[in-house]
């Protein structure tokens, strides 16, 4: 039976703005599909994105949005799971929004863990301003302020989550579509911090620039990279090189941020 | 029952203030000279079942206060200078997405770290335009530790009644001076709630005119869903480029505040109605300015003092008025000259407006203003 | 008996033509008919819904 999306949908706001082949609507499909399985209430959801394509994805949800200013998803959401901890709180955004201009709330949430959920779409680039290189970008890849090729370093972004002190973090690709809905929903039911960093694919600004011939070239090289976790513990270091591990990278349990808050007032109240 | 008497601190007064209009969330980062805003409300809202966060950095205490808004709760940050301008990213996405806020800005010496401990004037510029594009701006500059209580009630309810975020900006002597303070009892000074919201879910929108200038903002999780962006909207919350639209949203949050101007426009007169030569000033400047006023008129100087409480809008057609049988106006500040421009610039030339600038650290005394009495002829 | 088909609803005002449905269907059911996709050979399909899955543009739906 076809999945009835609509039912999450604003009517009337598709198609989206993303260009052809780009993954970002299969990744809001999965999230759709994991919104559906935990059975969140809509008018209880609130979806908050910073800037960039990644960031207009709760334009299309019928739920509580908040499209934010660059970087910033992760404060305006602490705000409103702080002040309303009843409400589901998730975030999208991407990976320059999120890691670079952004990376000083995203590592302080993870820190906090408090509980909501960070979908990172991370396909390694600015699409929105024309495909400069971003903090998840390779050492060496082109973009159109990298012309001879890039210098930086880039973030592992799950590690930096998990560094931070995120305690559920996964990994999936938007060529895995089947994966990526079963990651969010078990990110969406854990309680701290979660973030789901999903590898995806900028056809229109990363791919043309840097030797992908095209979509499917793209979707196929996700494919190719990627290695389950469990699959990476049988193989050794040098067959795991260039691979990206997918799955449950991290899981634990942890005080959660507004339980410890609320234990703050019935202290503050017992003073009183 | 007698009224709670007590001395407090400026800046304990604003977050006393918060918490009788009804404040329920805050959010912040610690910087000199307003701290103590932040301190006392970690103290005070998880007693009253509000919630108190000590985010990352500025930007991200102003971002979580919108976020906070949003859900319905009366809002409240504290920050100085450097925080100012940090938040000013934020302030211009309250502004455009209309969520209610308080800003308690405590001015100190810039740009930069300036001065962190000293008093400064200095911000005022940046209240009205700190943040970029075209946007509405309210700002209150109290000059005693009872006002700022007061006027911090007064600023949630214009937040509140307009939509939209409004700064209060004692300078730093007012913040840390201690002062007796009578605590209103509660039902004494008005408080205005959020306007309720009368149509279904299924019929709401954001900002839907047809309810006038102000449309009432629904709270995230109360079983409303829309859209909130910093992009130029229509009236359901959706981004638009389209030319009507964008015009036409863009005037209306600037009139909010332009045509309410008299609700929102506070100003004390002291011995104006007779003036020769009339001080213009606010904050702990203005109290010098009155003793002035007393001291002058004892030596036959005909001083009156034109006091700020409200700082934006400006009271330029009052002062049009004023300007039409005065000598001179004398516009000491904290500052390179800030009041000092825009009261030229509202006088039509009708009588000279003599400065006092000082960004030494030091404030303006009275003897300073006395002799540059003198020096009108 | 005769095979019970399933229905495959092309959305076409949201196809954007991207190629990935017509590409990752495991038994060739659909190919592009100018910018949008169109369904080739109905017989085919095993109904896997992998092009349902991975159109990014929610353009595709099939009924078993």
């Amino acid at each position: 039976m076809a999945f009835d999306y609509e039912k999450y949908i604003r009517p009337g706001k598709l198609p989206h703005i993303w260009c052809p082949g780009c993954g970002h609507g299969i990744v809001m499909k999965g999230l759709i599909r994991a919104i559906d399985t935990v059975g969140l209430k809509k008018e209880n959801t609130a979806i908050v994105s910073g800037i960039g394509c990644a960031s207009r994805l709760p334009g299309y949800m019928d739920c509580c949005t908040l499209h934010t200013a660059h970087g910033r998803a992760a404060a305006f959401a602490t705000g409103v799971k702080m002040a309303r901890p009843e409400m589901d709180v998730i975030l999208v955004g991407g990976d320059g929004d999120g890691t670079a201009i952004g990376g000083n709330h995203f590592i302080h949430a993870c820190r906090r863990n408090i509980n909501m959920t960070y979908i990172i779409l991370n396909n390694k680039i600015y699409g929105m301003t024309g495909g400069q290189f971003s903090p998840a970008t390779p050492t060496g890849d082109k973009a159109s302020t990298t012309p001879y090729g890039n210098p930086d370093p880039p973030f592992d972004i799950a590690k930096l989550a998990i560094g931070a002190g995120a305690t559920f973090v996964a990994r999936g690709t938007a060529f895995h579509a089947n994966q990526i809905d079963k990651l969010i929903t078990e990110a969406i039911q854990h309680k701290g911090f979660s973030v789901v960093e999903i590898l995806d694919d900028c056809p229109t600004t990363y791919g043309r620039r840097n030797k992908f011939k095209s979509v499917i070239e793209m979707m196929n090289h996700l494919k190719d990279i990627a290695v389950p976790v469990k699959a990476a513990e049988k193989m050794s270091p040098e067959q795991l090189k260039g691979k990206v591990l997918t799955g449950v990278l991290y899981k634990e349990e942890k005080p959660e941020y507004t339980e410890e808050y609320a234990k703050v007032i019935q202290r503050a109240q017992a003073a009183k | 029952m007698a009224k709670k008497v007590a001395f407090l601190q400026g800046n304990e007064a604003a977050a006393h203030g918060a918490l009788y209009a009804g404040c329920k969330f805050f959010a912040g980062y610690p910087i000199t000279p307003s701290t103590e805003v932040a301190e006392v409300m970690s103290l005070e809202l998880p007693k009253v079942g509000g919630k108190f966060i000590q985010m990352e950095d500025e930007i991200g205490a102003m971002s979580a206060l919108i976020g906070a808004s949003l859900t319905g709760s009366k809002v409240l940050t504290s920050t100085s200078g450097p925080g100012l301008s940090l938040k000013q990213e934020i302030i211009g996405y309250a502004c455009i997405t209309e969520v209610p806020c308080v800003i308690v800005n405590v001015m100190r010496g810039g740009p930069s770290t300036g001065m962190p401990t000293g008093p400064s004037q200095s911000d005022l510029m940046c209240a009205k335009w700190g943040t970029h594009g075209d946007h509405p701006a309210i700002c209150l500059t109290p000059a005693s530790v009872q006002e700022i209580f007061e006027e911090t009630v007064r600023a949630f309810n214009l937040a509140e009644k307009y939509r939209t975020p409004v700064m209060i900006m004692p300078d730093e002597i007012v913040a840390h001076m201690r002062e007796r303070i009578v605590f209103p009892e509660p039902g004494e000074l008005e408080v205005v709630d959020r306007a309720p919201v009368t149509v279904p879910p299924e019929k709401y929108k954001p900002y839907d005119t047809s309810f006038g200038d102000i449309p009432p903002l629904a709270a995230f999780g109360s079983g409303y869903k829309f859209h909130v962006t910093g992009l130029n909207k229509m009236a359901d919350g959706f981004p638009t480029t389209k030319a009507e639209y964008v015009q036409a949203e863009e005037e209306r949050q600037v009139r909010k505040v332009e045509a309410n101007k008299a609700d929102i426009m506070k100003w004390e007169e002291y011995k104006v109605d007779d003036a020769d030569i009339v001080i213009v000033a606010c904050g702990s400047t203005s109290r010098s300015a009155r003793y002035a006023v007393d001291v002058a008129r004892k030596q036959g100087i005909k001083a009156g003092l034109f006091r700020l409480i409200t700082f934006w809008p400006f009271p330029e057609d009052r002062l049009l008025e004023i300007s039409k049988k005065v000598k001179a106006f004398i516009t000491p500040e904290m500052n390179l000259g800030m009041t000092h421009g825009i009261v030229k610039g509202c006088i039509e030339g009708n009588a000279p407006v003599l400065g006092i600038f000082r960004v030494d650290g030091e404030p303006i005394n009275p003897e300073q203003l006395i002799d540059k009495m003198k020096e009108v002829k | 008996m005769e095979k019970k088909l399933p229905t495959i609803e092309i959305i076409e005002k949201y196809c954007k033509g991207c190629y990935i449905c017509v590409e990752f269907c495991p038994t060739k059911v659909l190919e592009m008919k100018g910018f949008v996709v169109a369904v080739k050979d109905l017989e085919a399909c095993i109904k896997c819904m992998q092009c349902e899955l991975r159109c990014p543009d929610f353009a595709i739906k099939v009924t078993a």
